[in-house]
């Protein structure tokens, strides 16, 4: 008697083992189906059709695709983007140096580590706004500089070969930030009987960041790959602030341009933006399938 | 941002707005009116609601619902309300603008109001504006001159005076640069200043009509009449006429150059007069010109861009909706909403007075009795949204790097195939 009992009593503990979890997740999966999921097929669909975004769509097929290879704007965009990508990634190198050299114990680090903070504490609206201003042609800072050192002034952000770099200068000043904080949390976490242990078989400086240091700061290094490159990707409140995609367009990347075909004033072509957007989510998707492989790895992996 | 003001006009505003007799005629309405307004600057934001109070008193049984919405939000929550839950009336703009509520039906079409009285016999000269297929698609409240706004007091120190043609222009200039100054201030950050520049000289090299066939599409861009008017505006720009890293700055950024006397002139709007004023340009300094004639043979037009009321075909109070639009073009509403004091443009409607100002009374001379060519309403809304859109791009690249006009008119030429 006693084992049917027992029996019974376990098969609802069980189930609700099995349905907790996903009753739980169940306001999170609603809504990001419904706010993310949903929007994204959504998309793929109106960039099959012609739009305005009144009226009734027309079917056009792949037009809206066919379309965007002969586009000079997509082609500029897509190279912008490129540059982003590359460039952005700066980032990493120049957060970990001054995570290295704020890493120690002095009078008012805090202070110091707060100020390196900073520009990622402030909105990009902004960090936009001072680098404009920084590099205005007649009274910004730049060319105050420079012409006192006796250089031509530049006006950087109305220069076409210039303006995108001009614009990934700005956009660096808080993700250096960004991944400044994220090695100053990893260098806590460091070893340090190891860092002990190296410093007697006689490293130092460079080699034992390589060896040492860096492959325990592995985690943090992901992290602000991932951070750096979704940031590179999606950069768009810059570009609208400083440049408006400007001068005369050279400046746009795929997100600020698919704005500007569906949803700005020059817009109501909501199919070709949803176009832009597909191929944006394209390149992304490399870059999220292989982030969600690395930490599916990791995770799998027994520590 | 979207500020919900619910006006209910009670009848105690009413006696004190008396005064509005003139509507004698009309009945009184009842029901409900909703109105979405875009007049979301103070000035404007103000001039909206006296509007709605001295209409609810002439109307005290009628709830009168406004909500002022964002003027830039305006321009992408319009898709969404005039295909659901549509007001009785919206704030838009006149011309090509209109094309995509027209064409998917969703403005109503006014042209029973456009045929009465007072329609025909004193609004005539917007009537244009409101017009696709034929018929009218809305009513204008207010417009404003476009011309040169220039320094009088540089002018009056070189010696200058306000020139009538083209050679005499350049001549100007050619002192206003001899002398270290740039002869027009511009900000083309975002790009529509530059349209104003194509308009003026394409309405003065080819005319009101050759410029209309280009807005819609019937011209090609690589068309010698059009290369003509751009060999024109690249006189100015390589006598060095106009500020420099002017594709950095907004129209706003670009006027210090004009009040430090680094600039000695401004082809813009009249908006542009109040800041111009309230940076320390007085009258005595300021003034203004009709843009030079350039091709003789062309009959002079101008720009004036119109501000209109339309009724979304969704409307549940179109008759409701019609007499305050019969409200608003009336000529004693119109003098009063243009005041220097309120909006400070110029009313609509002929039989209204206009305020006394300087610039004012210039440009409505000038729009009434020296613009035989036409009006036009302004490169971005005669011109569909996404021409106006590259096409501007073009324009603003063609300031800064002249020698790449081949392309960029290759370039236009292309969208103009795809976009009409």
């Amino acid at each position: 008697m006693s084992v049917t009992s027992q029996h019974i009593r376990a098969k609802p503990l069980w189930n609700q083992k099995k349905l907790m979890p996903w009753l739980f997740l169940m306001p999170g999966i609603l809504f990001f189906g419904i706010y993310v999921v949903f929007p994204i097929f959504q998309s793929f669909n109106i960039s099959f059709y012609k739009w305005s975004g009144l009226g009734e769509p027309k079917y056009i097929g792949l037009k809206n695709y066919v379309k965007l290879f002969s586009d000079r704007a997509f082609e500029i965009s897509l190279w912008n983007n490129l540059k982003w990508l590359v460039l952005y990634l700066l980032a990493i190198p120049t957060g970990l140096a001054i995570a290295l050299f704020l890493n120690q114990t002095v009078t008012g680090i805090r202070l110091y580590k707060s100020l390196f903070f900073f520009p990622f504490v402030i909105s990009q609206v902004v960090v936009g706004l001072v680098f404009t201003w920084f590099y205005d042609p007649t009274f910004g800072l730049l060319n105050t500089i420079l012409t006192s050192l006796g250089f031509a002034p530049v006006n950087v952000l109305g220069d076409p070969t210039l303006v995108t770099y001009g614009i990934i200068l700005a956009g660096l000043w808080p993700q250096t930030a960004y991944c400044m904080i994220l090695y100053l949390t990893g260098l806590n976490t460091v070893d340090a009987d190891q860092v002990e242990a190296a410093r007697l078989d006689g490293a130092k400086g460079l080699r034992m960041l390589w060896y040492i240091i860096l492959p325990q700061l592995r985690p943090a290094t992901f992290i602000a790959f991932v951070v750096t490159v979704i940031g590179a990707l999606r950069s768009f409140d810059l570009v609208s602030i400083m440049t408006n995609g400007g001068p005369f367009g050279t400046s746009r990347v795929l997100s600020f341009y698919m704005f500007e075909k569906a949803l700005s004033e020059y817009g109501f072509r909501m199919g070709y933006g949803a176009a832009i957007a597909v191929v944006l989510f394209a390149i992304m998707m490399v870059f999220i399938v292989y982030f969600l492989r690395t930490m599916y790895k990791q995770e799998s992996e027994p520590r | 941002m979207l500020f919900n003001v619910k006006k209910t006009v009670a009848a105690a505003t009413a006696s004190t707005l008396l005064a509005t007799g003139a509507f004698a005629g009309s009945h009184a309405l009842s029901g409900d009116l909703v109105i979405f307004s875009d007049m979301s600057n103070p000035a404007p934001r103000a001039v909206m609601e006296g509007m709605i109070d001295r209409f609810g008193a002439m109307h005290p049984n009628l709830n009168i619902d406004l909500t002022v919405i964002d003027r830039e939000n305006m321009k992408t929550q319009i898709l969404n309300f005039t295909s659901a839950n549509a007001p009785d009336l919206t704030n838009w703009y006149a011309a090509n603008r209109m094309i995509p509520f027209v064409d998917a039906g969703l403005f109503e079409d006014v042209s029973d109001l456009w045929a009465e009285d007072e329609f025909v016999n004193n609004l005539a000269s917007t009537k244009g504006a409101l017009t696709l297929d034929g018929k009218q698609w809305g009513i204008p409240y207010s417009y404003y001159q476009w011309g040169v706004y220039y320094r009088e007091d540089i002018f009056n120190e070189l010696g200058l005076t306000e020139p009538t043609t083209w050679a005499e222009e350049k001549a100007n200039c050619g002192k206003i640069v001899a002398s270290g100054r740039a002869c027009y201030t511009i900000g083309t950050k975002y790009l529509w200043t530059a349209g104003g520049w194509f308009d003026y000289i394409n309405l003065r090299t080819n005319g009101y009509d050759f410029h209309v066939q280009l807005a819609n599409g019937e011209i090609a861009w690589t068309d010698p009449r059009v290369r003509q008017t751009f060999a024109n505006w690249r006189e100015l720009i390589d006598m060095g006429a106009f500020v420099k890293n002017h594709q950095t700055y907004s129209w706003q950024e670009s006027l210090p150059f004009i009040v430090n006397g680094d600039a000695a002139a401004i082809l813009i709007g009249n908006f542009a007069v109040a800041p111009l004023r309230e940076a320390g340009l007085n009258d005595g300094k300021l003034d203004f010109y009709q843009f030079v004639s350039i091709n003789p043979d062309v009959a002079l037009a101008e720009d004036a861009p119109t501000d209109t009321f339309h009724i979304p075909s969704l409307a549940k109070n179109k008759e409701n909706a019609k007499e305050f639009m019969r409200f608003v073009v009336s000529a004693e509403n119109q003098t009063l909403i243009n005041a220097g004091d309120a909006l400070g443009q110029l009313p609509i409607n002929a039989q209204s007075a206009v305020d006394d100002d300087k610039f004012l009374n210039q440009g409505f001379a000038m729009l009434s009795t020296n613009s035989p060519g036409g009006v036009a309403q302004f490169f971005d809304r005669d011109f569909p949204a996404e021409m106006a859109g590259m096409g501007m791009e073009g324009l603003q690249e063609f300031m800064v790097f002249p020698d790449n006009l081949d392309e960029i008119l290759e370039r236009l030429e292309s969208a103009r195939a795809d976009i009409y």
